[in-house]
């Protein structure tokens, strides 16, 4: 089965290209029904994979072809199913079918819905394409392609400003990170002559990773950072997660899609899949482990009190990629890629409903919602299976997850991250309790938008319905239950332990974990379900941090005053240098040309008797030059 | 130094060269010069004939004396004609055109 997985990339790639020859005036039902079924089939395909790994580990594998031989180096290309790829590709093929089916009601009677599927099935690919990827080079081909889906995506609406500049601004960002995974890659096939992972890690673990002008262990910590670079712009970490907000300017089942669960793991994954390169060096892993625990918490901060329902959820996003960077780097590696794969689920369910709420009521501003509840039944239970998941309440899948990256913070011995945890942990429950209530909850306070809301038709709320069953369920793949199936399933690529630690459950903790998140959700009640506390009055006396918060720690300013406009500076230095050095000289050369025909044009007379006497004279001097200089005509 | 069947009158080469590069020199004068297009066209008949001469004089020379230079020159001759004719015809239509067969006048090709 393993040798078929090459199957799973492709039938996404099937659909694009099909979407792309019916056109763009294709019946809205051929173009979905088309990418659903092949989706499902990829979907199948990758299932099948994984249970074929599962019953007989030892059988992963490399298939790969010749492309290039540069001297004595060559690079291949293929396809590798390890475990990880495996886990990663029935993550994306069942978010993406079922966010398929969800897109079929959402981006009903759009003008390009059928270049809306084109596009997601060509992100489906390239996503597939680097899960499989065998080496760092197919990889960096694809994370630029899904970078590129993402940019098409964000801008679907264009004709926004907004969206537009969203687009931009996406692109740039995680380009910044880009540059440091190209740097990354370049220094390790470098230093190790092969971009093939075995041979980057073989290197990195034996210390012969080693270029000239700097030491092996140093250079193992250079390349982790760098990788760690680009990981973090794609993972939307601190100080590179701006971008994340600001594409929730696309349509919402891409921000399920692409900015929750899946390429935005990207990131995640690329660290998972560069793990025995991060254990090689420890310090790339600390810097992980902070990173994570920073974006943890700033991102739950600023969640707090934002206005717009998706860029709550988008602020979660960020904050719970950290818990994933988070549990990566302090060694728990099963533990992230497992939070991972819970993530997926209860965040795309997260977004799906939001995005059910914002058909319904036509705005994403909380404080024009309310009372829902009562006309979208099926939205608010299932938006609710996901708030239970994100702020992990026993026994949802966030609970199992997140409760496992945060003890092993506290077992690994890192009391400071611990903490950042535990209060991003609380803050999270809050504030997406807050959305839940407001949304749900109370009065409508926007009774115009509300007469209007109703539930969506099948193709929305059965996705909705899968996602929350999903999100109820899938912590219980790697409990006491099955044994840690999950882990033990990770774990089996690399089976001398070098990728990372596995704790045991730890009851108290869970009991603490579980608390903060019950205590979490209640203070929300209280404030936004039955107002005993007035989030007006806790706003004024908190003033400070609240504008902190909501102003999203002004970090977009500090990054227009400073990156931005340090890039308009170079930009205007090296403007002035083209524009007025460099052109100069092609101005003068141009001038030069034209002076010489302005001049020369004076000799065309049109007199034939003229050209004659010239040339005539011009054939003596010639003859001159032959006979006296040259030594004779022939 | 003999022909075939010999000389009528023996005139030595240099003669006959130098007949030639007159000729030619007159003609490339005139053609350079004149202004009348027909005049033109003659001069360009008298840079022709001294070529002529010039073939028929060293057909004379050579290892193995033959004819070709003197069949060579009828060739010459008979496009000559043939170029004349056209070149008549030519100024003939210019003249229609441009009532002048004056050489400065033809000037079409002016900056």
């Amino acid at each position: 089965m393993v040798e078929y997985a090459w199957l799973a990339p492709v039938l996404p790639l099937v659909g694009y290209v099909f979407l792309l020859a019916l056109g763009r005036r294709a019946a809205e039902g051929l173009v979905a029904g088309v990418s659903v079924i092949l989706t499902f089939l990829s979907f199948l395909v990758s299932l099948a994979v994984f249970t074929a790994l599962g019953a007989h580990p030892d059988v992963t594998g490399t298939y790969t072809m010749r492309w290039l031989t540069l001297g004595a180096h060559s690079i291949d290309v293929g396809f590798q199913v390890t475990h990880l790829n495996a886990l990663m590709l029935v993550v994306v093929s069942a978010v993406s079918t079922l966010v398929f089916l969800f897109s079929k009601g959402y981006m009903h009677k759009d003008e390009r819905f059928p270049v809306f599927y084109q596009y997601l099935n060509l992100f489906v690919f390239s996503m597939m394409a680097l899960v499989v990827s065998p080496n760092l080079l197919q990889l960096y081909i694809f994370w630029e392609m899904v970078g590129l889906c993402s940019y098409l995506l964000i801008g679907f609406w264009y004709f926004k400003p907004e969206a537009a500049l969203a687009a931009k601004k996406s692109f740039i960002v995680t380009r910044l990170g880009d540059v440091g995974l190209f740097i990354g890659i370049i220094l390790l096939f470098l230093s190790s002559g092969s971009f093939d992972y075995s041979t980057v890690f073989q290197a990195a673990t034996t210390g012969h990773l080693g270029l000239s002008w700097i030491t092996p262990a140093d250079l193992t910590t250079l390349t982790g950072i760098l990788v760690f670079v680009g990981a973090a712009g794609k993972s939307a970490q601190f100080p590179l997660h701006v971008w994340l907000p600001d594409a929730m300017e696309g349509p919402t089942p891409v921000s399920a899609l692409i900015h929750a669960a899946t390429m935005v793991a990207a990131g995640v994954y690329l660290v998972a899949r560069m793990y025995p390169l991060f254990v090689a060096s420890g310090t790339a892993l600390t810097v992980v482990a902070w990173v994570g625990g920073i974006t943890a918490l700033l991102g739950a901060l600023i969640a707090l009190t934002q206005r717009d329902i998706k860029r709550v959820i988008a602020y979660s996003t960020i904050s719970q990629l950290g818990y994933m960077m988070m549990g990566l780097g302090v060694g728990a590696y099963a533990y992230g890629m497992f939070h991972l794969f819970t993530h997926a689920f209860f965040k795309a369910l997260l977004f799906l409903a939001a995005g059910s709420v914002i058909h319904a009521v036509d705005t994403q501003d909380l404080f024009e919602m309310g009372g829902l509840g009562k006309k979208m039944r099926i939205t608010q239970w299932t938006f609710l299976f996901g708030a239970l998941s994100l702020s992990g309440v026993f026994p949802w899948a966030g609970f199992w997850s997140k409760d496992s990256i945060i003890n092993a913070t506290l077992q690994s011995g890192h009391m400071t991250l611990f903490w950042i945890a535990e209060i991003a942990a609380f803050c999270t429950a809050f504030y997406i309790f807050r959305v839940y209530f407001l949304t749900f909850h109370g009065k409508p306070r926007d009774e115009s938008k509300m007469a209007h809301a109703h539930e969506g038709s099948w193709v929305m709320t059965v996705p909705l319905i899968i996602l929350a069953v999903m999100a109820f369920i899938a912590g219980l793949f790697n409990t006491g239950l099955n044994n840690f199936g999950l882990q033990r399933y990770l774990m089996a690529d690399s089976p001398t332990g070098l990728i990372g630690k596995v704790y045991p459950d730890n009851v108290p903790l869970m009991i603490i974990s579980v608390t903060v998140a019950l205590v979490g959700i209640g203070l929300a009640a209280l404030m936004y379900w039955k107002p005993v506390i007035s989030a007006e009055k806790l706003a004024r006396n908190l003033s400070g941090l609240y504008r902190l918060s909501f102003n999203k720690f002004y970090l977009d300013e500090i990054y227009y005053g400073v990156v931005v406009w340090t890039g308009k500076l170079i930009a205007g230095i090296v403007d002035f240098f083209d524009r007025y050095i460099l052109d100069l000289i092609v101005r003068m050369l141009g001038r030069l040309g034209y002076m010489g025909g302005v001049g020369l044009k004076y000799t065309q007379t049109g007199q034939v008797q003229t050209y004659s006497v010239i040339a005539f004279f011009g054939i003596m001097i010639l003859l001159a030059i032959a006979m006296f200089h040259v030594g004779g005509v022939f | 130094m003999t022909g075939l069947g010999g000389p009528l009158f023996p005139i030595p080469t240099g003669s006959l060269l130098a007949l030639g590069a007159l000729l030619f020199c007159i003609g490339l004068f005139g053609a350079l010069t004149r202004k009348n297009l027909i005049i033109v066209l003659v001069s360009i008949e008298l840079m022709l004939n001294a070529a002529n001469i010039n073939l028929v004089t060293f057909s004379r020379l050579g290892v193995n004396p033959s004819l070709s230079g003197q069949v060579f020159s009828l060739f010459t001759i008979t496009v000559a004609a043939a170029e004349i004719a056209v070149g008549l015809a030519l100024l003939l239509a210019i003249f229609r055109l441009r009532r002048s067969s004056e050489v400065q006048d033809l000037n079409v090709h002016k900056w």
